[in-house]
């Protein structure tokens, strides 16, 4: 018997089922190896066994999103696999999108590695490489030949638990993970270096090409300010006293949220802060630099505008990575929206 | 300007009743280091303590790292602070006591004090689990404000060192080091063929633990100016703070600037080592604007050809050095930045807080997010008590057994942002 | 956590010292803050005046809110 199980999953067409007028194919599973699945158990050899297969249309997936992907997180299970692998998808996008989705599902339910294989292009690619390993292949299933072997190689290594390399050695779409390692040359010395090509105008390996940050479209402005409720937000790690929720000084994995109903101005008996990047010193004196209730409540008085929300959302934004940042804006906006808030404050430190 | 670097190898550190050097072996009289400390009435304890590389020894939490050096030739070391600024600085000879180090170690002021571990995984991330170190443990009079305690602390660590540098003042040294950079046309001149370089040296300067002292001045109160490398090895800039403890550059480091070091190695080979631009990174945009149109007028007027641009801190400074970057490379100047990164636990994030185009070129001093096991040590010079709310440690990190799970930012200098160390950080 | 609240529709004004990294990070909305340790007030001019330097700059907030921005727009003054 074969010492690793793998379950793969494949879309209508590659499963041999049908083309476009067969993407509404409901999950089905199969016992055993379909499609490009041979070649893989070849390349695989005798220590590994596709024990089944899921196919599923790519517009059903896409259609169906919550429920292709329970049904199949289920059928997936009961197998126990070693390893999840999808497609290749090349440059098919439905389905390249279906192969991240439901990789991304199995590792983060079943806690199974997982492994798919798409084009560079592919709009799966660009939305699943930071969850998911993805091969690169060509942008057709004439690449079938030489997506294999590398999908094989990675698929021992997760099934055996060894060390997978950088995307460039093994073969997959770079994931924009920040990985620590110990080079040869201490970063002065490979800066040096870097400074005389780039004066010489000889080619140079930057260590970290700029990102670029995604953006949002600005949001309408709110037209019934005498009856629009305003929120507070802030970064500037400002907390009740003895920071109840434990928030961090720095890199912040929560937020908080504390009322401020009924009170007329930040009191620093009740109020700190807890933020380690600046000199706390000021705003430990007087809170309202960050939180600026005591104007707040004067204006809302003098009804210069509707409502001020009865709390205020708070974390430390040093060194607090963008992920968490998005996370908390995310959780904080839905609230405030649901709440009938018409506009936010958010003050940076 | 011309200095002459003897270093006296050290080995050990042993306490007896007079403090000297003998046969690479530095003996220190306690008492005497302990009555220096506690001439200060605003730090009512001292004692000290020896932690040698291998040890099951934690140090926590660190508030400074200093070299001992002594002036031979006349002049003083830490000038501004603690010797004259007069006769001149980065000239003449120093003697340096090599391979230990004095730290200063107390209860946080902040969050920013950081760990040393002489043994187990987090040693490979920093650079003083490989010294011998003399741990100068402090404890502050009662109701201490915080600039005072802070500043007392350094003071002392300063003190200490400047005390032992003494030993080395007529002893022969194991090696003899000669750096020089002369005055600007006559080093243009010296060697016109090759590519003018420069170093553009930011100073963390963002108020209380983020202070860094420039012959004795607050660098948030200067604006950028020029130096002679060599100034820097006399304790020209001594550090008053302790940002994240992975980012601090400590004075140890200052003495030991790694570019500074590098650009020497290559001066006269493929490079032309002008001298340094220092900077500062302060809290107010206007000062970000200011001084980094000066730093990019500096580096014009110096007529370079190439700079590299080192930050201390991450988040706001971030700014200043995509600021800098720009303005320079807006020169004509080719700009390389070292520094370290920020992606999050899961390494997923941004790495930087801002970004500019003109960033080409990027040396990485690693990532300081990561996440380490640190094992429980027999030792603890100082106290674990403040490692849940020092930078890299969070609330339940501390297991009963004194382990405890943190990122390599609680590690004192572990991605310092001037490339003194091998840790890089790449793309996966 | 600007873009975050913002993409749910609600307008967000961005009070914050490091003007460039709001607009790296996307902030539409930017109200430059006075300074890092106390973006809005200045307690060096004493408490009166601090207060007075923060109440127009919550005015200024309010009325950016109000306001219809085409990008990323920084308010350095009170009138616009």
């Amino acid at each position: 018997m074969a010492k690793y199980k793998i379950v793969h999953y494949l879309n209508q067409f590659f499963a041999g089922i049908g083309g476009e007028e067969m993407a509404d194919y409901k999950p089905e599973l199969r016992e055993g190896v379909v499609g490009p699945g041979g070649a893989l158990a070849a390349a695989l050899g005798p220590d590994y066994e596709i024990v089944a297969t899921v196919i599923c249309g790519d517009n059903y997936f896409g259609e169906n999103l919550d429920e292709a992907t329970d049904t199949i997180i289920e059928m997936v299970k009961k197998y126990e696999p070693d390893v999840f692998v999808a497609g290749p998808a090349f440059n098919a996008g439905r389905y390249g999108v279906a192969c991240g989705t439901i990789c991304k599902a199995v590792e983060e339910r079943l806690g199974i590695p997982v492994l798919t294989a798409e084009y560079e292009e592919n709009p799966g690619t660009d939305m699943f490489k930071k969850d998911v390993i993805i091969v690169k292949t060509g942008n057709s299933s004439a690449d079938m030949k030489n997506a294999i072997p590398t999908m094989a190689k990675l698929i021992k290594k997760m099934a055996t638990g060894e060390e997978i390399l950088g995307p460039a050695v093994e073969g997959y779409h770079e994931r924009g993970i920040r990985v620590n390692y110990f080079a040869e040359k201490r970063g002065s010395e490979r800066g040096l270096e870097m400074l005389i090509k780039k004066m010489k105008g000889e080619p140079f390996e930057t260590d970290l090409p700029m990102p670029k940050f995604d953006r949002v479209a600005p949001a309408d402005p709110i037209k019934d300010i005498k009856h629009a409720t305003i929120a507070v937000v802030t970064s500037g790690g400002v907390v009740p006293q003895g920071n109840p929720d434990h928030i961090e000084s720095s890199n912040a994995t929560k937020f908080g949220e504390y009322s401020i109903a009924g009170k007329d101005s930040m009191s620093p008996d009740e109020f700190t802060t807890i933020h380690g990047g600046y000199d706390r010193q000021f705003v430990m004196a007087n809170p309202n630099l960050v939180v600026p209730l005591d104007v707040l409540r004067e204006l809302e008085k003098a009804g210069e505008f509707g409502k001020l929300y009865d709390s205020f959302f708070t974390t430390t934004g040093t060194g607090t990575a963008t992920g968490s940042a998005a996370k908390f804006g995310d959780a904080i906006g839905k609230k405030l929206k649901e709440d009938g808030v018409d506009g936010v404050i958010l003050v940076s430190t | 300007m011309k200095l002459e670097l003897g270093k006296i190898k050290i080995n050990d550190i042993k306490f007896a009743d007079k403090t000297e050097v003998k046969d690479h072996v530095l003996y220190v009289n306690k008492e005497e280091v302990e009555k220096l400390v506690l001439e200060d009435d605003k730090l009512i304890g001292c004692h000290l303590e020896i932690a040698h590389p291998g040890e099951s020894t934690r140090i926590t939490p660190v508030k400074d790292v200093i070299e001992p050096r002594v002036k031979v030739s006349g002049g003083e070391i830490f000038p501004g602070v603690i010797g004259k600024v007069t006769p001149p600085v980065g000239t003449g000879r120093t003697h340096a006591l090599d391979g230990m180090t004095v730290v200063t170690v107390g209860r946080i002021v902040g969050f920013q004090e950081g760990v040393i571990d002489m043994s187990g995984v987090a040693a490979d991330y920093c650079p003083f689990s490989k010294t011998v170190n003399l741990c100068v443990v402090i404890e502050p009079a009662e109701g201490l404000e915080t600039h005072v305690y802070e500043k007392a602390g350094r003071m002392a660590g300063l003190k200490v060192a400047a005390y032992l540098g003494e030993t080395a003042r007529n002893l022969e040294p194991d090696t003899l080091e000669t750096y020089e950079t002369k005055p600007i046309f006559e080093q243009a001149a010296e060697y016109p063929d090759l590519p003018k370089v420069g170093y553009i040296h930011m100073l963390q300067s963002q108020g209380l633990l983020h202070d860094t002292y420039y012959y004795g001045v607050d660098a948030k109160n200067f604006v950028p100016t020029f130096m002679y490398p060599t100034e820097i090895m006399d304790g020209a800039i001594v550090s008053g703070n302790c940002v994240a403890p992975c980012d601090k550059v400590t004075t140890y480091h200052h003495f030991h600037n790694p570019v500074i070091e590098d650009c020497y190695k290559h001066h006269g080979k493929d490079i032309n080592f002008m001298g340094v631009i220092l900077t500062n990174e302060n809290v107010f945009l206007a000062d970000k604007e200011r001084h980094s149109d000066m730093v990019a007028k500096l580096a014009e007027y110096m007529g370079l050809d190439g700079v590299l641009i080192t930050e201390e801190g991450y988040g706001n400074p971030d700014t200043d050095l995509m600021m800098n970057c720009k303005k320079v490379e807006q020169k004509g100047i080719k700009v390389v930045l070292i520094t370290d990164e920020f992606p999050g636990k899961d390494g997923k994030s941004q790495s930087l807080a801002d970004t500019c185009d003109e960033a080409t070129a990027l040396a990485s001093c690693g990532q300081g997010n990561m996440t380490l096991q640190f094992p429980a040590m027999d030792k603890v010079i100082g106290t674990q008590d403040y490692i849940e709310s020092q930078i890299g440690g969070w609330a339940g990190c501390v297991n009963p057994d004194g382990s405890f799970e943190a990122e390599i930012q609680i590690i004192i200098a572990s991605t310092i942002a001037n490339g003194f160390n091998k840790l890089a950080a790449r793309g996966y | 956590m600007v873009k975050g609240i913002e993409k749910y529709g609600l307008p967000v004004v961005h009070m914050a010292t490091v003007v460039p990294i709001s607009l790296t990070i996307g902030a539409n909305r930017i109200i430059p803050g006075v300074g890092i340790p106390y973006p809005l007030g200045d307690p060096t001019q004493g408490e009166v005046d601090s207060k007075k330097i923060r109440m127009r700059m919550v005015k200024r907030a309010l009325k950016a809110l109000q306001t219809p921005v085409d990008g990323q727009t920084v308010f350095e003054k009170d009138d616009f």
